[in-house]
Formats: structure tokens, sequence, C-alpha cells
């Protein structure tokens, strides 16, 4: 084991860095349009890379069930164009009484992953591969909305938030509703949240009626507006990114990221030996402030 | 896990809510389809007798629990008496949650059971059969208001609308007022309102309506756009089925659904901006049903309907069918900067360098004008018509013709440089990098020629001719043929991948890093992965599109035959804004500043905002535009096809 992390620890720790060579060369300063296309297409890529990742999970300190919902699938697939590195990463974070939470966050995790599974990696159900017709977007649209049939029949009044990320090479297309988040981390301690939450709390800062310092202390902080399984109209948010590089792909659930300050969401990944060794720093952390809610968190890197 | 702040009763309340969220009689949507391809086993058939009484006769429509059936009364042998017959089928395995939805259903019964109004549906019988819950209800011929507004073509008649909101106004009166204790409806929206034959309208759906006891707290989460703010914070007072009928009569004036929408955000979308026809006093009294603030409402629902009533009065709006001019747009006293005459059409794109304007005619001949004033500077002869965008690179021309050959003119004299033979007509522009010139042609091959030599590098064979023009990132050409392939060969001609649309692909292609956008025959836009070719998302058009997209900020905008000119988001491929032109939108659209250029068949230039596709002005020629105007130094070039290229101010 301890072999183990040494080795991962050489691939991601302590990479040797390369040394840097000071350009003598005289350039005439680019236009801001031509840095703007510069830096638009500068992470086209056609090698394969490497994609990796790792999971962490706790109930937390206050709470006796565990209603969240994690999934972590890595691996490659054939692609149009040689072997991609393939990913599903799914946060969800269930509610509602009767402990019905955990099977509504269940329900979401087992539908989506089935479905976009059994899209990209036939040969695991044992069914015929055929071509794939539908776009990325379309594929995990599809999904969100029949676990919304599923959650609705399998426990009526219960719902879920479900953040879902699809990685295939470079590109992650997300399915979001609710308050889960996805994040990008990166190495110059930067963190950017690209989902936005479907909450009482965010949706009335971005009305300006609340600061965002009443809505630390906003008494319906858990209200969301949107939920898996809830209403008759559900409409996931699903975009298309590119995966940062270098940086981490980060989905967690609100007892992470509404517990631990970002300062040290960034210091426990970015220092972290590795990406299994980070998830459990946040984990910690969360438990460390208390723990109040059930804690999930996914770290992904595409590496290479 | 959740709610744990809010105590555990408020949560059986919401359970309440999802289990008898049954609509009665929607048109039959997609979604629903679905549902009943994959459950029809659980559907009762037609010909079935329901407690030896109810001959079911089909099935009307579909809820979150069961199915909602036309049946025949059969007590009533001798008349065809028609019930609407709501079930509810309880799958939930907890017991506990079982008898909660058999109480709640028999609530809605009861509740039913003591209203008297001629907008609210009669009940007939109630009854449980095994896991199964019945409610027999008057049958109501017509649609849900949720159906009307989205099979209308336009939009409602204001005048319709307001007399359906005063007769809302008026139930939700006598709700409120109801005895011993007011209810709520607590469910306002379009899917829960029925329009008969005759246009009379009708509340459906008590599910979750709640005698109004002060000092109880309900709470709602995930609500469905109608739903006021402090809704959230489980307040269900009279306030509140005022704002939710607001909510549903701005949805039925502007067809914008407040469920794909966030919540609270009507005052982002004044009514007026996007219908025009409707009367300020109208858009005034709705917001004001809309105000965050519930003290800010109507006092009560006899209020509002008294102000609307008002309004009919004042503005004979009930009497009048017809509706308010819309703001005038400047539409006339463009006049162009100047104008230039070919001797035919003009269907291609102009180019700019060196204040020369180089474009192509049908009358077979490349022009060289000058771009300040539009005088004729030299014409080079070609033996076709001339639809292929000139490119300028160190001071050559160069420019295919139906001629079959690209030809390579000097910018200055206008004398040829060298030529280069396809085998079929070129309809394709060139794209010149890395030293080479690549372009298509009807000869189904992509041609790379040697800029210097004027002598072929390579041709890559496909299937079927090439009118795309090839576009080049990262050492990569990527282009569409009339078959529906479309490639990413590098500059050795190898084929990195392909990808098949369903019919041809005449659209050029734009792209960034993360994606390579073009449209179809097929009437899709497509996004996708340039490494790969994965489809990142497809976007449907209304109908066939050659039209280039072009990428501004998060847009990528392109036009489509059926007139429109749709701007969709790049991330999420939402759609951000379509502009209706009056023919087919077969150019591109270019952005200069913050406005957008396109032409369209229908002979006008239009001048639009980007970001919101709001008409700033519209130039008119006496021929269709087809090609893709050019924005340089505040002037934009067009040509058309009246045999005219045009310059404006832009």
């Amino acid at each position: 084991m301890a072999k183990f992390f040494r080795w991962l620890s050489g691939l991601f720790g302590n990479r040797p860095k390369p040394e840097k060579k000071m350009d003598t060369a005289n350039t005439a300063p680019l236009t801001e349009d031509q840095l703007k296309a510069i830096v638009n297409n500068q992470n086209v890529q056609f090698e394969l890379q490497q994609l990796v990742s790792a999971a962490g999970q706790s109930v937390g300190k206050q709470r006796e069930l565990n209603e969240d919902s994690v999934l972590a699938i890595t691996t490659t697939m054939a692609g149009n164009s040689g072997n991609l590195p393939f990913g599903l990463y799914i946060v969800a974070d269930g509610m509602g009484g009767h402990q019905f939470g955990e099977v509504a966050s269940n329900a979401a995790i087992r539908t989506v992953a089935g479905l976009v599974l059994k899209k990209f990696h036939p040969y695991l159900f044992q069914v015929k591969t055929d071509s794939i017709e539908e776009s990325f977007q379309e594929i995990m649209s599809d999904a969100v909305n029949e676990a919304q049939r599923i959650i609705q029949r399998e426990a009526p009044g219960s719902g879920t938030t479900l953040t879902a990320a699809l990685v295939l090479g470079q590109q992650i297309t997300i399915a979001h509703v609710g308050d889960s988040r996805a994040n990008f981390i990166y190495p110059d301690g930067r963190i950017e949240t690209v989902t936005r939450d479907h909450s009482l709390v965010q949706r009335l800062q971005e009305l300006g009626h609340i600061t965002p310092e009443e809505a630390e202390n906003y008494p319906h902080r858990n209200v969301l507006y949107k939920a898996l399984g809830q209403g008759d109209l559900l409409e996931p948010e699903i975009f298309s990114i590119a995966f940062p590089q270098p940086g981490t792909l980060m989905i967690s659930s609100d007892g992470l990221w509404g517990v631990v300050a970002e300062q040290d969401i960034i210091h426990a990944v970015n220092e972290a030996p590795n990406l299994q060794r980070a998830c459990q720093n946040l984990v910690s952390a969360a438990n460390a402030a208390g723990g109040p809610d059930n804690i999930s968190v996914v770290l992904a890197q595409l590496i290479g | 896990m959740r709610l744990s702040n809010i105590a555990g009763q408020t949560i059986i309340g919401w359970d309440w809510r999802k289990a008898l969220e049954t609509r009665i009689f929607p048109e039959l949507s997609d979604d629903d389809k679905g549902e009943e391809n994959a459950a029809p086993k659980s559907q009762l058939q037609a010909g079935v007798t329901l407690a030896k009484r109810y001959l079911i006769q089909e099935v009307v429509g579909l809820g979150g629990m069961g199915s909602v059936y036309r049946a025949r009364d059969m007590h009533f042998p001798n008349v065809n008496k028609l019930v609407a017959v709501k079930e509810m089928i309880i799958s939930a395995p907890d017991p506990l949650v079982r008898e909660t939805i058999v109480q709640n259903f028999e609530r809605e019964a009861n509740l039913l059971a003591t209203l008297h109004h001629p907008s609210i549906p009669k009940i007939y019988d109630y009854f449980t059969l095994e896991s199964r819950s019945y409610l027999v209800l008057e049958f109501i011929h017509g649609k849900d208001l949720e159906a009307v507004i989205s099979d209308a073509s336009g939009f409602l008649l204001e005048e319709q609308v307001l007399t359906w909101a005063v007769a809302l106004c008026d139930v939700l009166d006598y709700l409120h007022k109801h005895k011993p204790d007011p209810i709520i409806f607590r469910d306002m929206k379009p899917s829960n309102i029925m329009i008969n034959s005759s246009g009379e309208l009708m509340l459906v759906d008590f599910g979750i309506a709640k005698a109004f006891q002060t000092g109880i707290k309900g709470t709602m989460i995930g609500t469905e756009g109608y739903s006021p703010p402090e809704q959230y914070r489980g307040e269900a007072t009279q306030a509140a089925d005022i704002y939710s009928l607001g909510a549903t009569i701005h949805h039925a004036l502007t067809r914008r659904d407040p469920r794909l929408e966030p919540p609270f955000s009507f005052a982002e979308r004044p009514i007026k901006r996007i219908n025009q026809s409707v009367s300020s006093e109208l858009e005034v009294i709705v917001e004001r049903a809309l105000e965050y603030d519930p003290v800010n409402r109507f006092k009560s629902a006899a209020e509002m309907r008294d102000a609307l009533t008002a309004l009919a009065r004042k503005t004979g709006i009930l009497v009048r069918a017809g509706s308010l001019p819309a703001t005038p747009v400047n539409t006339d006293g463009i006049k162009p900067l100047w104008k230039f005459k070919c001797e035919d059409e003009i269907r291609g794109t102009p180019t700019i360098s060196q204040g020369a304007l180089y474009i192509g005619s049908y009358d077979n001949n490349l022009y060289s004008l000058d771009a300040s004033d539009g005088k004729f500077q030299w014409k080079y002869p070609t033996d076709g018509g001339i639809v292929s965008c000139p490119t300028v690179v160190d001071g050559n021309i160069y420019v295919g013709s139906e001629d079959k050959i690209l030809h390579v003119v000097s910018a200055r004299s206008g004398k040829v440089v060298w030529t280069y033979y396809t085998e079929g007509p070129i309809r394709s522009s060139p794209r010149i990098a890395d030293g080479h010139v690549f372009i298509g042609s009807d000869d189904k091959y992509l041609h790379a020629v040697n800029m210097n030599t004027g002598r072929m590098v390579w041709r890559f064979e496909t299937a079927d001719a090439i009118r795309s023009t090839p576009f080049v990132m990262n050492d990569m050409i990527y282009f569409g043929g009339e078959t529906g392939d479309y490639y990413a060969i590098n500059f050795r001609a190898e084929i990195k991948w392909r990808f098949r649309a369903k019919r041809a692909i005449t659209s050029s292609t734009v792209g960034t890093g993360q994606a390579v956008y073009f449209t179809s025959m097929d009437g899709t836009l497509y996004a996708l992965d340039p490494r790969n070719g994965w489809v990142l998302w497809r976007y449907r058009l209304g109908k066939s599109s050659i039209s280039t997209p072009c990428i501004v900020d998060d847009l990528i905008i392109t036009g489509a035959a059926d007139g429109f000119i749709y701007a969709v988001e790049a991330k999420s491929s939402k759609e951000a804004w379509r502009f209706r032109t009056e023919h087919q939108v077969n150019g591109s659209p270019v952005i200069y500043k913050d406005s957008l250029y396109c032409g369209s068949v229908d002979g006008n230039l239009y001048c639009l905002e980007y970001r919101t596709g709001r008409l700033r002005w519209k130039f008119s020629t006496e021929g269709a535009i087809t090609g893709t105007p050019l924005v340089y130094d505040d002037v934009v070039y067009v040509g058309s096809t009246d045999h005219n290229v045009y310059a404006l101010l832009a």
C-alpha cells in the first residue's frame, strides 16, 4: 500500500518541473483578438490523456441516515478517433420525509448511470452495440427525465439534487438540478463554481433581495425551487464545458461546500499527494467543522 | 438530508400534493406518450365497467399517479351521460404514505362536494378499489389552458385573456370567501384550468387546495414557476393565489412558460416587451398581482377582478377586437452611402482589403470597387457565375467560379496570377492556411493547392459535391459535403474522424477549441467536439439550413429556411432569442460592435441587437439577399440579387 501511494504521489504530487527557459526572441505584441483566439484554441490536443478520479463520503456527525448517493466511474472508450477517457461522476443529495431521501438519491444515480452507461458501454449490459445518434446533452437530458419519472413512481413526495458530469475526452457535459455543486479548482488557488444552485437563497441573492452576508444566516437555506422528483415539468440545467487543464473537477453536496470554507477546500485539493487523500481530507474537514449534514465528494483530473 | 428544520407534518403536506397531482384532460404531451408506452398494462381498457357503473371509453389524460378516463355512467341507460373518472394508482411501498394518499384523495372529494360554482366541476362519486382510488367528476369537453397557449399559432387575444382573468378572479373570490374557512387553491396554473368548447373555464385539481388555518405553516419545495416567493417559506395565503393567477395571465399573454425560467423573474420579462399588443393598463394589473411583497398585491381576488372589469369598461377592450399598434421601427430613411450595379445577380459575399471591396457576380465578373465611394476600379472576367467569397492574401485575390476554376488575381491590376482547374463548378470559398489554398468543388474533391505555384498538393475524395468552405483550426481542416458527410482531416489529407448528418451540409463551419458548429439541410445546428467528432449537442431549427453560424460571446447565431435567425447558447444549446424575417435566411449573420447584420431572401438587410435579437433597423433591396454582409470601419457592405452592392452606415 505504501508503495502504491509513493507511486501515486510520484504521479501527481511531486512531478519534476521542466526547467524554464528564458524567451529572448523579439516578438510583436499581439492584439486582444489574437490573444483571445490563441487562448481559446490552446487546449486542443489529440493525444490520449489519463483521467483519474476518487470519491469520498460520510454520514456526518449529526445525522443518523445517509441520504446522499455518489457514483464515480472512470474508464476509456473506443471512439471515432481512438481511445478516449470516459468518466461519469454523480452526486445526489436526497430529501423528504419517511427515509425517502435515500430512495430518491439512489434511484437518481441508478437511473442516470444505468442509461448513460448503456449508451456508451452497451457490452456491460450484454446488449448490441449501436452507433450513438444522440448528442451528449440529449443523452444526459433523457437520463435525467427518466430518473424524474422513476422517483415520482417509487417515492412520490421525495426529491433529490443531482449533479452529474459525463466526461468524454476533454469535454464535460453536466446535468444539474438542485444545490449540489460542480467546481473547478485550479493549481494557482482559484476555485470556480460552474453550476448554479437552484435554491431559494441563491435566487434571492440573484434578485438582490438579500446580501451574501444575509444569505449566510438565512433561515431557509435548505429550500430548493428545483429538485429531481418534484414538479411536473423539470428543466435540468445541461451544458458542456472544457475540462480544466490543469485543474480538478469537484462535485460535492452542500454537506461539504456549505460547511468547509473555500480556502480550505482549495488547500485540501491542491496540497494532497493524490486524489484519494484529497477526498479524505475534504470529508475530515467537513466533519471537523461539525459535520451537520451528509458529506459527499467526487474529484477528477485529466492528466497529460 | 434536508428540511430537518421544518416540522415533519409539513413534509407530509408536500407528499399529499405530489400524491394528488393528477391533471384532468391535458392534451397528451410527448412525455405522456412515453409513459403510456412504458406502462400500458396498468391502464383500464376501453369497455371495462368500473364499480358496475362506469363504462370506460378512453384515456383522456395522464397524471403523475394514474390516468384520467372518459366514461359513460350506466345508471343512465337511456342517455349518453359522460363523466370523467380520475384514477390514482398507489404504488408507494410505505404503508404510511399509502394511507396518507388515500386520505387526501378522499379529502379532495369531500372538499369538492361542498363547493358550488359554475367554474368548479361537480363531483358525482368516489371510491377505492384495492390499490386504486377513483374520483368521478363532471366531464368537461375541451382542453386545458396550457394546451390552448401552446397550440395557438400566435399570441392569444388580450380580450380573451382578460375574460378568463375575470372568471378566475371570480372563482378565487368564491374560494377565499368559503365558510367556515377560506380555501386557498395553492396551485393556480394553466394546466389546472380547463377551457370548454364554448370558451368557458373550469378550475380543476383540488388536490392541494387547503382550508386556511392561520398559524399553521405548510411547505413548498420544487414549485412550478407560478408560485410566489412566500410560498417557499411555507405561507399559503390568498395573496399567493393572486400571485399565481398573475403568473398564469403573464404566461397566457407572453407564451413564456415560467417553469422554464428562474423563479420570480417576471419583472425581467415585461409583458409588453414580448407581446407589444397588450395594453399598458393590463400590464400594470398583472405586474401588481406579481409584486414580490404580498402587501403590494391586490388585497383580494375581488379587488383584482374589479380592476380588470374597470379596465375592460374603460378601454372598451371587451368589445374591441383590434390590438394596439406595435412600436414603430426605423425602416425608412436609411440611404445607402453608395451602391454599385453589376450586370447580373450578386449571391455571394464581398471582402475588403486596402480600401478596395472585392465581390463576385453572376455576370461572371470579379469586381474591384473603391470601398469609400463604390467607384469601379477593375473587373476580372471568368466563364461562370461567382458565388464564392474572394480571399485576399499578400496582394493576391483567390476566388472560385462556376467555370470550375480557382482564379488568383493581382489585387492591384486585376490581372491573373495563376489558375487551377477542378472538374466541377466551384461554389466553395478558398481558405488559406500554411501556404496552401483549400477549396471544395462540385467535382467531389477538397483540393489543396500550393499558394505560390498553383499546383495541386493533394485532393481528398468524398461522395458528392463540396459547397461548404473548409474551416482550418489547429492543423485540421473541417468541412461538410452534399451527402451529409462531415470530415475532419489533417494537412496530409488523412482523415481523423467523420460524422454523418441526415442531409446535406452546405453550411460552412465555425469553431473554437471547444466545439465546431455548422448547420445542415436536415434542419439541425450541430456542435461537435473538434478532436473526435462526438456530438455535444444538436439544436433543432424550424427548417433546413445552409447558413453558416457565427460565434459571439456565448452565443451561436445562424439562419434557417423557415425565415428565422436563431441565437443559441453555446454551452447549454438553449435558445436565447429568435428573430423572424419574411423569407429564407441563407446567408450568415455577422457581428459588428453590439449589432448583428443579416440578409434574408425577403430582400431586407436586418440590423439586430445581438444580445436580445431586437430589431434596430432594416434596409430593403429589390432582390433576395443570399450572401453575408461585410462590416468594416462602421460601414456595412452587402450584395443583392437586384444586381447591386450597397454600402450602408452600420
